[in-house]
């Protein structure tokens, strides 16, 4: 058991390579039990590699990640899921040839094995979860239908959803917010918040006005590195991320 | 000693047969990602050709020249099998690009078709039909560049197809005249004459190495450096590049992109008939010759590493290799004091049908500690 | 909740069937009734096809191993359990004679017992391919070097049961048409009825299991893994258990299948073992409507016995059929005929000729309440 004060993750001098191209260099990076982190930087860098490698699609050339004080290096994809890191994808990947509900049952499942799937139905309590994540992802309506047939909206909905009736301790959220109308970001913003403090969230986003309404600590990625941490007036303010935000003096820099 | 090199000879010459049947299987499924199921039947194609052009070099008038057929059957098998390849994939493999396992169903039915083809069609017509094909697609584009644009390209094309046509039928009756033993269709199997400088060996004090063998291989060196060549030197190459690893900004470069995807298609099916030409020398020809020799090259291609020309020669000649020392037992030659128990199992897998099982069985050993070949694509295209 | 007056069209339909099934035998000749039989038998493996390709999203081309193995099984018990058959030395089945074998070989020795046997016939080819599946599934190997390794273990499998005549009388197979099973000879009239049966009988329970397990949330975890396999696993999932699963349970369809295929064509060679034959049962899935059970079964029987009709009728043309059939699939009739009318099919075509059904409602809405009424 982790003490209380050590980190829930914790990556420690992570460097990821692609023929070459280093996408990730000596990244650190802490969160907290409990704590809501957003993640924001310009584009390539390095954000989706950065959750690519806590859940374990890519091996780093050199660190080390630990979850609740464990080493996840060496784990597969399933077990990192399965010790309670759940992610959301970018583009919303649902399985289209299923219904919204059938896509909730299969993340509720527990045990995840063929024979767990087969013996077992789910039980009263994981009912009442599909259903009220149902509700909260307003889904309920058309808890039938092939998600394959939903809005880019509900999908994005729909895996957030997944996302949560999985009950993970770790939520990696992967731009949840993109191409929702205002009022659904407004609601993902409130439902991340809500989740915070039982859950521990980290959001990856371009949209800073979500960023600002989820009130929260805010880290900047640029080049695969740590740029700056803090509020998110902090951050704004700071001239480093102006800089890499505006292009002022790209060339400079190697 | 003279062991070890009659073992490595007999393994390269497996090796080299086996890599010039699977060149273009590699260059198809490497570079487009097609699965060619149809590619042995492409090779029994250019096998054809050999017999068919042998026939021809027979008669009288060639006859002097007859020694020199091979060279012709090589260049005419590269454009029939080029060929069908070509409208192969404008018909039907266009459609199924990013859908393999589509195309592995789509090939194996062209691959049915074909064999029942040259079962029920008398070598004599399709050899008309064929020079009809070719001469049809072309003669525009040779009377362009001769003598620069038509005014009126359909007039040109119907009149091509015409000459093609008229062309195609006199040969056929020609054929059919001459050589009667083209006139009837048959499912039974054929054999090639090699010229007499072909046949026998060349003495090399103990051993003597089997010259069909030797040309073959200096064959396959020769392809393999033209396909080295070709996708890395010359325009066309670069184009094909491009293309695989980026179609839509391939597209935006104003690359042909349609045009590229044929070319490679063709080539490759091209090559399966330069190896229908090899195959053709070492036994007899029938409509089933390519079924034998389909799942060794992908196996070549797999062992090798997808879209990797170097892998697939070293797979090539490790396969071979391996299936001469298991096939041939010489583990016994080189070990003669075995223990009795090792003997049995050796013995046990010294045919080449029982070493193919070993091979298998070692190929996916192989697989287990380097899922993608021996020499893997790498880099982030290679995820997905 | 379906009460009973939604349900009668199916019970009609059972009892319908049950009657053709009980009465087949005394319609139609003991030779029709035979390819009956057979075919009814290729639906079995039909079936394990689906479930691996059409669900799965894994093309097997190697079906034929387990299929094989299935009727190795059976037809050795069958020659060991020969009783008045004419015998080589040493009460061995008559073809170790000809090689002048002493000793039964060692795996012979089990298929003496008709309990073995049966297990067997399941088992020795689920094992089979359940470890093949492991080792290949393990290293997420998929797609089409999925379909390249099967075919090479096909072929691998062929040239062993090809090359060893002293073990399983090589290339000439086994005969079991004049053996004999609970005292009546296999190849008889009688007997021959008796195993139609069986074999209405285990189609339909097969469909039933298949049915069972596609429909629950395994189902849904194998169309998970067809479609985004690695989201799967981001889900907690490993699919590797899965896949060999569903695997080594088609090897044994096969096995069942070969068993029955074997026992009611009288032999059993390594040409159950040709690649051909192994893509052929691929086409007769992707004819009927792979990711449909219905499908996978009609396609085993239509396209079985369209080949012996055409074949009997005009020989030369079945296999140009058979081409054309392959690319008629993967062009345009991708879901098969089952998917076609799923798809609407019918009604688009009737469009196309210009005799299009008025809709008395919004086709959406249609399509939806009856998806809701299906759960």
């Amino acid at each position: 058991m982790p003490t209380p004060g050590s980190p829930l993750l914790e990556l420690v001098g992570i460097s990821v390579s692609f023929d070459g191209f280093l996408a990730l260099k000596n990244l650190n990076l802490q969160l907290a039990a409990g704590e809501l982190r957003a993640v924001i930087g310009p584009n390539g860098a390095g954000k989706t590699t950065f959750l690519d490698v806590i859940t374990g699609k890519v091996r780093p050339q050199a660190g080390d990640v630990y979850f609740r004080g464990r080493s996840l290096l060496g784990c597969n994809e399933h077990q990192i899921a399965r010790l309670g890191i759940g992610r959301k994808f970018q583009s919303p990947r649902v399985f289209e040839q299923l219904s919204v509900q059938e896509n909730l049952s299969l993340a509720v499942s527990e045990p995840k094995t063929p024979m767990g799937l087969l013996r077992h139905h789910l039980t009263s309590t994981q009912r009442q979860r599909i259903h009220h994540l149902l509700d909260v992802v307003n889904l309920a309506p058309r808890a039938q239908h092939r998600a394959g047939s939903l809005s880019h909206g509900q999908k994005q909905w729909l895996e957030i959803g997944m996302l949560v009736v999985q009950a993970p301790r770790l939520l990696l959220v992967d731009e949840p917010v993109a191409g929702l109308s205002d009022g659904e970001t407004e609601r993902t913003a409130d439902l991340l918040k809500s989740l915070a403090g039982d859950h521990t969230v980290l959001v990856i986003e371009h949209d800073m006005e979500f960023i600002r309404r989820l009130q929260t600590r805010v880290t900047v990625l640029h080049q695969g590195q740590v740029l700056c941490e803090g509020s998110m007036d902090q951050v704004q303010r700071d001239p480093r991320v102006v800089e890499v935000y505006l292009g002022a003096s790209q060339e400079q820099q190697p | 000693m003279t062991l070890f090199f009659e073992s490595l000879f007999n393994g390269v010459a497996i090796g080299s047969v086996l890599l010039i049947a699977a060149l273009g299987l590699a260059i198809v499924f490497g570079l487009m990602g097609v699965i060619n199921l149809a590619h042995g039947e492409l090779m029994m194609l250019g096998a054809y050709t050999t017999y068919v052009v042998q026939s021809i070099f027979k008669l009288p008038p060639l006859e002097p020249l007859f020694g020199a057929y091979i060279f012709v059957a090589v260049v005419v098998a590269f454009l029939v099998s080029g060929l069908v390849g070509l409208l192969l994939e404008r018909s039907v493999i266009r459609r199924l690009y990013g859908r393999p396992l589509e195309t592995l169903l789509a090939t194996w039915g062209v691959s049915l078709i074909l064999q029942q083809f040259v079962r029920t069609v008398p070598l004599a017509w399709s050899t008309g039909l064929w020079l009809a094909a070719l001469l049809g697609l072309a003669g525009p584009p040779v009377v362009n560049r001769l003598w620069g644009p038509r005014q009126r390209p359909w007039l040109l094309r119907l009149g091509s197809w015409a000459v093609a046509m008229a062309v195609g039928v006199v040969s056929a009756a020609w054929i059919r005249g001459t050589l009667p033993k083209l006139a009837r269709a048959s499912a039974r199997n054929v054999d090639v004459t090699a010229p007499r400088w072909l046949r026998g060996g060349l003495d090399l004090g103990d051993w003597t190495l089997p010259i069909p063998r030797l040309v073959i291989i200096g064959l396959t060196i020769l392809a393999v450096l033209a396909v080295y060549w070709f996708l890395n030197r010359s325009l066309w190459g670069l184009r094909i590049r491009a293309v695989t690893q980026n179609r839509a900004m391939g597209d935006c470069l104003g690359i042909p992109t349609q045009a590229v995807d044929a070319l490679t298609f063709a080539m490759g099916s091209g090559l399966a008939g330069v190896a229908g030409v090899a195959v053709s020398l070492l036994g007899s020809v029938g409509p089933n010759v390519g079924g034998d020799y389909i799942v060794g090259c992908f196996m070549v291609v797999v062992l090798g590493g997808v879209g990797s020309l170097w892998g697939a020669v070293v797979a090539a000649a490790g396969i071979g290799v391996l299936t001469d020392v298991i096939g041939a037992g010489r583990l016994l030659e080189i070990w003669p004091r075995m223990p009795a128990w090792l003997q049995g199992g050796v013995e046990f897998f010294a045919t080449t049908s029982m070493a193919r099982v070993l091979i298998f069985a070692l190929i996916v050993v192989v697989l287990q500690v380097r899922p993608a070949g021996l020499f893997p694509q790498r880099g982030r295209m290679a995820e997905t | 909740m379906a009460n009973i007056r939604s349900r009668w069209p199916q019970l009609l339909l059972g009892v319908v069937g049950l009657a053709l099934v009980v009465a087949l035998p005394s319609l139609v000749s003991p030779f029709r009734l035979n390819l009956l039989g057979r075919y009814l038998s290729l639906a079995i493996v039909a079936l394990g096809i689906d479930l691996i390709w059409g669900y799965t999203g894994l093309l097997s081309l190697g079906q034929g191993i387990f299929f094989a193995l299935g009727g190795y099984g059976t037809a050795m018990h069958l020659q060991l359990n020969c009783h008045g058959c004419s015998r080589a030395p040493g009460g061995l089945p008559e073809f170790f004679g000809l090689y002048g074998v002493q000793q039964l070989p060692w795996f012979w020795e089990p298929f003496h017992s008709p309990w073995f046997t049966l297990l067997a016939i399941g088992l020795v080819p689920a094992a089979v391919a359940g470890l093949l599946g492991f080792l290949v599934f393990r290293n997420r190997i998929k797609g089409v070097y999925f379909s390249i390794l099967t075919q090479a273990a096909l072929l691998v499998f062929f040239n062993f049961f090809n090359g060893q005549q002293k073990l399983i009388n090589g290339t000439n197979g086994l005969k079991t048409d004049l053996t004999r099973l609970l005292g009546l000879m296999v190849g008889s009239d009688t007997m021959q009825r008796y195993l139609f049966w069986l074999t209405v009988l285990l189609a339909l329970l097969t469909w039933l299991l298949c049915r069972w397990l596609v429909r629950g949330r395994f189902g849904h975890a194998l169309l998970a893994i067809r479609d985004d396999e690695a989201r799967l696993r981001c889900l907690g999932y490993n699919p590797t258990p899965f896949k060999t699963m569903v695997f080594a349970l088609a090897g044994a369809l096969a096995g069942i299948s070969g068993a029955l295929y074997t026992v009611q064509s009288g032999i059993v060679s390594p040409q159950f073992m040709a690649a051909p034959f192994s893509i052929e049962m691929v086409i007769w899935v992707a004819v009927g409507g792979r990711g449909t059970l219905w499908g996978a079964m009609a396609g085993a029987l239509v396209i079985n016995m369209g080949k012996s009709l055409i074949s009997e009728a005009w020989p030369q043309t079945w296999l140009f059929i058979q081409g054309g059939l392959f690319l008629l699939v993967v062009t345009t009739l991708q879901g098969g005929v089952v998917g076609w009318f799923q798809e609407g099919g019918p009604r688009r075509l009737l469009g196309r000729l210009g005799l299009r059904p008025r809709l008395s409602t919004y086709p959406a809405l249609a399509l939806e309440t009856r998806q809701e009424g299906e759960d």
